[in-house]
């Protein structure tokens, strides 16, 4: 069974070639959402069935490599040679993994039907997104770095083609850029951003095969296992590896273009900017798992990272209008969390959160998909408000999933965000400080959570009745709302802790991945003890405040939002234009940039030196090929002579040489 | 290596030797009576009255071709005539496939007409 | 008679497309109007020695008193040789019934030089080697020159012809030199002698004559005056089967008498032939730039491909074996295919073979435009298309054989080459025009275009189709 796995990987290329060498002329949407979903919906069917026969395994035996062939070799077996292999790891990890990529996205493939329904370009649409999807399964399932990487930047392609999907839109920057934007702007924005990112992944890789000469994650990681724990090496490959991470999975620094991506149609935001890509750079920490448990400073600058992203991104999302870019934020914030649980070495944990957070943020954003086609592409939240009572399927489900990312007992998001805050606190590698960032930004999240929730379903109706007519989106999207709505019920199941009186299923399911990073890192099961209760109630008491305090502010004292944003004016435009990150990035390096390439770089080195030397070799090159042009008269005998001349300096060569 | 090739040197010498020696020796011992006949450029023949620089049919070369074509196939007759015995058989049906070759190559000049003149 | 019964039916790919090759003639000689069933006789006796070379691949014997080796890396240059003549006469039939000159003797010689060539990387002597060569050359001057009312034709069919037969000559005497010094014209004698000989003058002349014979005959610098002459002259199928089938056996020749007879590895010869190899990458793609007729533009970057391959040669090592079949099985067809869209294109009077004749293709032939982008972008060596792997392989052979400098001078070439070739493919998207066919591609030809931009993709993806294959007779 685990020999299908190539399968998985193939159908969704099938429907990349199908619909991109045919669609133009397949004039059916039917035809062309049914071949688009159902190949994605094939690889799920595979994707089950070989995570069922694992389940009937040992641990031992759940891992798998099937080799497909060859790729880039050098023959001669010396120890420096590379082999690179076209190859997929079957093993828990990756397993997970697809079985995210391809469910949700299977179930965002069939929400595209109706949501995309009438767009020129929806053949386009269903192309690109299978080809996100092959991508995407070649990064989790490769079993080297190199055919990782290829899938890193598939989906990095993918995400730049969807994001500008409707390239002539125009986009709301939030001010920070001058003039009118594109949503090509944006996706530019995306691309270029996560280049800086690739650039230290690639680096990460070279770093890795110079250290280990090989690429191969059996290799690698085999010999990194008998390396002793620290050293510079180590740190800056999984410092350079982490910076690639955090352009994928939009961390501090590389944040800014998650924002931004926004812009592309709600699908796209759903499946790649919420359930799955942005994930990869959790994904690959977690491969890597042994190689930052060599550089314990690394996985320090990790965790911070990630609280501090976790804690920025929510606060800004506290005042955001646009309902995406506040689903954005709060993406943000919750990869921030997975890349503290990381950080702290609850590596188990983290891909948890990846698993619940795909259930409910894939859920939310459909959600506000569905509104936003309710509401005429309407996206700002001041003017909606009361749509609960003409879409009662999609409120419920987007309460669901508020609920659930809150934090509150049983929904999904509760079991894995506690489980991280509880490492947070109880880890060698966390510390009290982490978990109070942590809880603090639960606390904020569950706000704006409701915040949006409210001011979208709830209250009096602030939208023009003669111009919009909300309804309730059709089938082939609320299906996917309910499926993914009882998800974010049920998914965190899996995880209930031993406090709970639950198995932690996932994270022993894991375990073996984790084993060789864990014992380096001197990690030991922790027992239950009465602060984990302690804590568990905290956190979910301030989840509740939160909650609370949204009601409260957003649905009862209306006038309080607007007192505060008064008393607190400069905090309030500080998170609006948050943090001036933008503008910083702007002022620290795009102007400087810009100005340097008009004066020095432009024209001082471009035109004075560049150009010269690019035309000066044009010219060089025209000139001997204008003198080799007059050897080629066309008379046979001037051939001739040339050919003895050769035959002259190769027998000199050989003769006196 | 070289000296192996000693007597087809001497060989060569011989025949140069041997050709110059007898073209002088009758320069020499001949007697010389020249008339106005004998001194045309073809004694019974025509006499030449244009420039011999003249464009001929393509036909001659047609013909000089496979005159080639088939004086080669002749010429490697001989040593297999000569060494038939040694070569049995095998030589044999090797000479039948290489004349039955040939042959293919007759017919098709022939069927194409390259073999007459108009 | 059992070992002549025995030979014959070890060399069957070779005695089959003789056969065909007879038959044909004797169908074109049987009465007029018969080129139509000789094309389909050619055509099937090509497939025919095509699927044999294949069976063959895994069996390498001699026969014939050492003179033939079969199976092995001859079969696998068979492969090529009947794949580049398959795909020569499919695009000569469209190409031939467009310009109202069809003739079967055209077919005929298509296989008579494929069979040149079949001799020649099958030679385990250097007379047999001789044979095959001139098998293959008289059969090309003849088809340089077919169409005898066009001008250009004449011409190159006549230039190829002399300086042809120029290099002949230095052909023959280096054969005799090697002759005089070892003792035999056997590949395997002269193997075993090398390390006694290497050194002495008169070897290393009669060496040096045969890197001239065999450069010339793969266009590399300085013998490769003629190629952008004969290219441009012949009739395109005919300059897509030279730059192919051509190549690829004057490389079997080069691999089988410098890799196999020869161990040049470290030697001057080797470095005479990584001097070649670097003067034709800097020179084809220097001079390619310049170039306004594609078809010119072609045969400039066809000498310097030589020249990438020749890297590979002078490495002489397994990686540059291997990088030179890959290199060579993947050229063919992508220079098959991009001559092959050409030869669309191209009208009656030599006209529409400029850069400019190609603006606003993409927009009336997007099929077409989209195949030839596939061929030229392979040819500039950008993965994931073959030609990205052909590279990397000889190359990574010239390092590995401390000849870093010569892989250098061949990466900073490709990129100046990716100029030229990408050229056309701006001109086919970017420039507003109405390039077209005139009428269109035969259906045959069509699918076969096809066929090889799917595989040139293939073997981009998965190298180790081919890889693979050499790996087993060459006993990696």
């Amino acid at each position: 069974m685990f020999s299908l796995a190539p399968a998985i990987v193939f159908f969704p290329l099938l429907g990349f070639l199908f619909l991109g060498l045919l669609g133009p002329r397949l004039k059916n949407e039917r035809l062309v959402g049914i071949v688009g979903s159902g190949t994605v919906g094939l690889s799920f069917l595979v994707a089950t069935a070989i995570f069922i026969e694992m389940l009937g395994l040992p641990p031992e035996q759940r891992k798998e490599i099937i080799q497909l062939f060859a790729w880039i070799g050098t023959f001669t077996g010396t120890s420096a040679s590379m082999n690179v292999s076209v190859a997929y790891q079957i093993d828990q990890l990756s397993i997970v993994m697809t079985l995210i990529v391809t469910g949700v996205g299977f179930l965002i493939h069939v929400y595209s039907i109706g949501y995309m329904h009438g767009d020129p370009g929806f053949w386009r649409f269903f192309t690109y997104l299978n080809l996100f999807i092959f991508a995407m399964l070649n990064l989790v399932l490769a079993d080297n770095f190199l055919l990782m990487f290829l899938g890193w930047e598939g989906v990095g392609l993918c995400s730049y083609l969807l994001i500008g999907f409707w390239y002539d839109r125009k986009f709301e920057t939030g001010g920070y850029a001058p003039g009118t934007a594109y949503t090509g702007d944006a996706a530019k924005k995306a691309f270029i951003v996560n280049r800086i990112g690739d650039f230290g992944f690639l680096l990460g890789m070279f770093l890795i095969y110079v250290q280990f000469e090989s690429l191969n994650f059996d290799t690698v990681f085999g010999r990194a296992a008998v390396l002793n724990v620290g050293g510079e090496v180590m740190m800056w490959m999984t410092l350079l590896l982490f910076i690639g991470a955090t352009g994928k999975s939009a961390q501090i620094p590389l944040f800014v273009w998650l924002p931004d991506a926004m812009a592309g149609p709600t699908p796209v935001s759903a499946l790649i900017h919420a359930a799955t890509m942005v994930t990869a750079g959790v994904y690959m920490v977690a491969r890597c798992s042994i190689l930052f448990a060599l550089a314990p400073a690394t996985l320090q600058i990790v965790a911070v990272i990630g609280a501090l992203t976790a804690i920025m991104a929510a606060t800004i999302g506290l005042v955001q209008n646009d309902i995406k870019k506040v689903l954005a934020y709060s993406t943000i914030s919750q990869l921030g969390y997975m890349f503290l649980a990381m950080g702290v070495a609850a590596f188990g944990a983290g891909i948890f959160h990846v698993m619940t957070h795909a259930f409910f943020k894939a859920l939310l954003f459909l959600g506000s998909g569905a509104v936003i086609h309710a509401m005429h592409e309407e996206q700002d939240i001041q003017k909606m408000g009361g749509l609960k009572k003409y879409m009662p399927t999609t409120y419920k489900t987007f309460l669901i999933g508020a609920i659930a990312i809150a934090g509150i007992p049983p929904f999904a998001g509760f079991f894995s965000k506690d489980e991280i805050l509880w490492k947070a606190f109880s880890s060698e590698y966390g510390s009290v400080l982490l978990w109070a960032l942590a809880v603090l930004g639960a606390g904020i999240t569950a706000f704006y959570m409701f915040r949006l929730t409210i001011l979208t379903f709830e209250g009096e109706e602030r939208f023009d009745h003669r111009h919009v007519h909300p309804h309730e989106a059709p089938q082939s999207m609320t299906i996917p709302l309910i499926i993914l709505a009882g998800l974010s019920i049920v998914g965190g199941f899996v995880g209930i802790p031993e406090s709970l009186l639950g198995g932690n299923a996932l994270e022993h399911w894991l375990e073996p991945i984790f084993a060789p990073a864990l014992s380096k890192l001197r990690v030991v099961p922790h027992h239950v003890e009465i602060t984990e209760y302690v804590l568990m109630v905290l956190s979910v008491g301030i989840a509740l405040a939160g909650i609370y305090g949204a009601r409260r502010v957003y649905l009862r004292r209306q006038e309080l939002s607007a007192l505060w944003q008064q008393k607190y004016a400069r905090i309030y435009k500080i998170l609006w234009n948050k943090y001036y990150v933008d503008e910083a990035y702007d002022a620290l390096f795009v102007r400087p940039a810009v100005r340097l390439s008009n004066s020095l770089l432009w024209k001082g080195l471009d035109v004075a030196v560049i150009d010269r030397m690019v035309n000066g070799t044009a010219t060089a090159v025209a000139w001997c090929a204008f003198w080799i042009r007059r050897v080629q008269t066309g008379v046979a005998q001037m051939y001739a002579t040339v050919l003895v001349g050769g035959i002259v300096v190769i027998l000199f060569w050989l003769m006196i040489k | 290596m070289l000296e192996h090739y000693l007597p087809i040197f001497m060989m060569i010498l011989g025949g140069v030797l041997f050709g110059i020696v007898m073209v002088k020796l009758n320069e020499w011992l001949g007697p010389r009576r020249p008339t106005e006949e004998k001194l045309t450029t073809y004694e019974s023949g025509m006499e030449p009255v244009r420039t011999a620089r003249e464009r001929f049919s393509v036909k001659f070369y047609m013909v000089a071709v496979l005159f080639i074509l088939f004086d080669i196939e002749v010429v490697f007759m001989y040593p297999w005539a000569v060494a038939f015995r040694e070569l049995g058989i095998i030589g044999f049906v090797s000479m039948t496939v290489f004349i039955l070759i040939l042959l293919i190559g007759l017919f098709y000049v022939w069927r194409k007409g390259a073999l007459e003149w108009d | 008679m059992e070992t002549l019964v025995a030979d014959i039916w070890r060399s069957t790919p070779l005695v089959l497309l003789t056969l065909v090759g007879l038959i044909a003639l004797l169908v074109e000689g049987s009465g007029k109007g018969r080129a139509a069933a000789v094309y389909w006789i050619s055509l099937v006796g090509t497939i025919a020695s095509f699927v044999l070379s294949f069976l063959s691949l895994n069996t390498e014997e001699a026969a014939f008193n050492d003179m033939i080796l079969q199976g092995g890396y001859a079969a696998f240059f068979g492969m090529i040789f009947t794949a580049s003549a398959f795909g020569t006469l499919i695009l000569s039939r469209s190409y031939l019934r467009r310009l109202h000159t069809e003739r079967g003797e055209f077919y005929v010689l298509i296989v008579f030089a494929a069979i040149g060539m079949m001799l020649m990387a099958s030679a385990i002597d250097l007379i047999i080697l001789f044979l095959g060569i001139e098998v293959m050359s008289i059969c090309l001057y003849v088809l340089v020159g077919f169409l005898r009312t066009k001008l250009t034709a004449n011409e190159s069919a006549l230039k190829y012809f002399l300086l042809g037969a120029f290099t002949t000559g230095f052909l023959l005497y280096g054969i005799a030199l090697i002759y005089g010094t070892v003792g035999s014209t056997s590949f395997r004698a002269i193997s075993a002698a090398f390390p006694a000989v290497s050194n002495q003058p008169l070897f290393l002349l009669g060496a040096a004559m045969l890197v001239i014979a065999f450069s010339f005959k793969v266009a590399a610098v300085p013998f490769h005056m003629w190629a952008p002459d004969v290219y441009e002259g012949a009739p395109t199928p005919i300059t897509a089967f030279m730059s192919t089938g051509t190549k690829a056996a004057a490389f079997a020749a080069f691999v089988g008498v410098f890799l196999g007879a020869f161990q040049i590895a470290g030697s001057k010869l080797s470095e005479v032939i990584a001097l070649a190899a670097a003067a034709s990458m800097i020179i084809g793609n220097v001079v390619a730039i310049s170039q306004s007729n594609l078809k010119r533009m072609l045969a400039y970057s066809s000498i310097a491909h030589a020249g990438y391959m020749l890297s590979g040669i002078s490495a002489a090592n397994r990686e540059g074996e291997t990088g030179i079949l890959f290199y060579l099985a993947t050229y063919t067809l992508m220079n098959l295919g991009a001559f092959g869209v050409l030869s669309w294109v191209e009208q009656k009077d030599d006209t529409k073979l400029t850069f400019d004749d190609y603006a606003g293709f993409s927009a009336q032939q997007p099929f077409l435009a989209a195949l030839l982008s596939i061929f030229l972008f392979s040819l500039a060596g950008i993965p994931p298309f073959a030609g990205f792997f052909g590279k990397y392989y000889v190359f990574l052979a010239a390092v590995k054989a401390d000849l870093t400098w010569l892989a250098i001078i061949g990466v900073l070439t490709s990129v100046v080459s990716v100029y030229y070739y990408l050229r056309l493919v701006m001109m086919m998207y970017f420039q507003p025009g109405g390039a077209t066919v005139e009428e269109p591609p035969a259906q045959m030809a069509f699918i076969a275009v096809t066929c090889a931009a799917i595989l040139v993709v293939l073997f981009g993806i998965y190298p180790s189709l081919i890889v693979d294959l050499t790996k087993e007779f060459l006993n990696i």
